[in-house]
């Protein structure tokens, strides 16, 4: 089974050393005869990882620079419907992209970030986008970890969320919780309750090492209880 | 005499080598807060409550020892009674990586 559930990966990183250079942002159409595993492999691999990094020493600092997320566990992370229509109409989610010290220029008055050197996500079409958000639902190495998750959406009055937010725990240093309200290196939360699968969200806040090594967010440490508390500041936030 | 050129040699490269790993590390995990240059002002500080340290100002950071700074980054903000918008990075870098953070804060603040 486990052999099963890998053999998308080692396609996907078998085509993806053959795999060209950058591509610029372009519009993406759907074709008679489209073979998605090929669509990704060929187009998201310049800036996606497709493949784990293994279990070898720590994040280096000289890990290579990702320009996004990191693709070969998008089943267990993302909500289909949203990939669906993300992917035809992206949005910056990450306002300094996804890694920030790229997009960094320094001023006297303190750092901004440099606009112009964020990469636009390229557009596809509606039966394109359907077919890739199917596609990439299908990547799910780590479901044994969210089937663990025993979380229950809850419900948590909007000022004490934000309050723990905030000030308990600090995550609005690197997040926005509401547009234009929060830290810019992070990817912003105020709509990560459409985009990520609930039990994904509390798993990687547990331990964002165990899914991607070379994440910058970190672990707090913090009980199951308070991980569902923040979780559901995310869903009451997103339901606003 | 051969022998001790080539030792210094080694030593200068592999010191270098430390310095650049401290650079790349304190660029990728605390330049998003405390800037790039470490003076305090990164993409995140205009939005956040308590300003983050200013790694350049040399007679504050000379009141912390390089074990305080060890233990801050290792255990967070709230382990020396400051603030939570400083995480633990423990379960990111281990303790060589944070060695290597410790002496690059010490040529932002202290060396010529």
């Amino acid at each position: 089974m486990p052999i099963i559930r890998w053999l998308p990966f080692c396609v996907l990183a078998a085509l993806a050393a053959q795999a060209g250079a950058d591509d610029a942002p372009r519009y993406f159409e759907s074709g008679a005869g489209t073979d998605v595993a090929a669509f990704v492999t060929e187009n998201c691999v310049a800036c996606h990882t497709v493949k784990p990094s293994g279990n070898g020493p720590r994040s280096s600092a000289s890990s290579p620079v990702q320009s996004g997320p990191p693709l070969y566990y998008a089943g267990d992370k993302y909500r289909q419907e949203w990939l669906r229509d993300w992917l035809q109409a992206p949005e910056r989610i990450r306002p300094a992209g996804h890694y920030p010290p790229a997009h960094i220029q320094t001023t006297p008055d303190g750092d901004v970030i440099d606009e112009a050197s964020l990469v636009t996500h390229p557009a596809l079409d509606a039966e394109l986008a359907e077919e890739v958000a199917g596609f990439l639902m299908t990547l799910t190495p780590y479901a044994e970890r969210l089937a663990e998750e025993d979380y229950e959406p809850g419900s948590v009055s909007l000022r004490m969320g934000q309050m723990d937010f905030r000030r308990f725990k600090g995550c609005v240093a690197c997040h926005e919780d509401v547009q234009g309200e929060g830290g810019k290196s992070g990817p912003e939360l105020h709509s990560a309750w459409r985009r990520l699968q609930p039990e994904f969200i509390v798993s990687f806040v547990r331990s964002p090492v165990q899914w991607n090594q070379d994440t910058m967010m970190p672990a707090l440490e913090m009980n199951d209880a308070a991980i569902h508390k923040l979780v559901d500041y995310l869903k009451t936030i997103a339901e606003e | 005499m051969r022998i001790l050129v080539m030792i210094v040699l080694l030593t200068t490269v592999a010191g270098s080598a430390v310095a650049e790993e401290g650079r790349l590390l304190y660029e990728r995990y605390c330049a998003q807060c405390h800037g790039i240059e470490g003076t305090g002002k990164g993409i995140n500080a205009p939005h956040m409550s308590v300003f983050p340290r200013d790694h350049t100002d040399r007679a504050e950071m000379m009141g912390r020892s390089d074990e305080e700074l060890f233990r801050v980054i290792r255990n967070g903000g709230a382990s020396i009674n400051q603030s939570v918008l400083m995480p633990a990075w423990q379960h990111n870098l281990d303790d060589d990586q944070i060695h290597d953070l410790v002496r690059h804060m010490r040529e932002l603040c202290c060396e010529e």
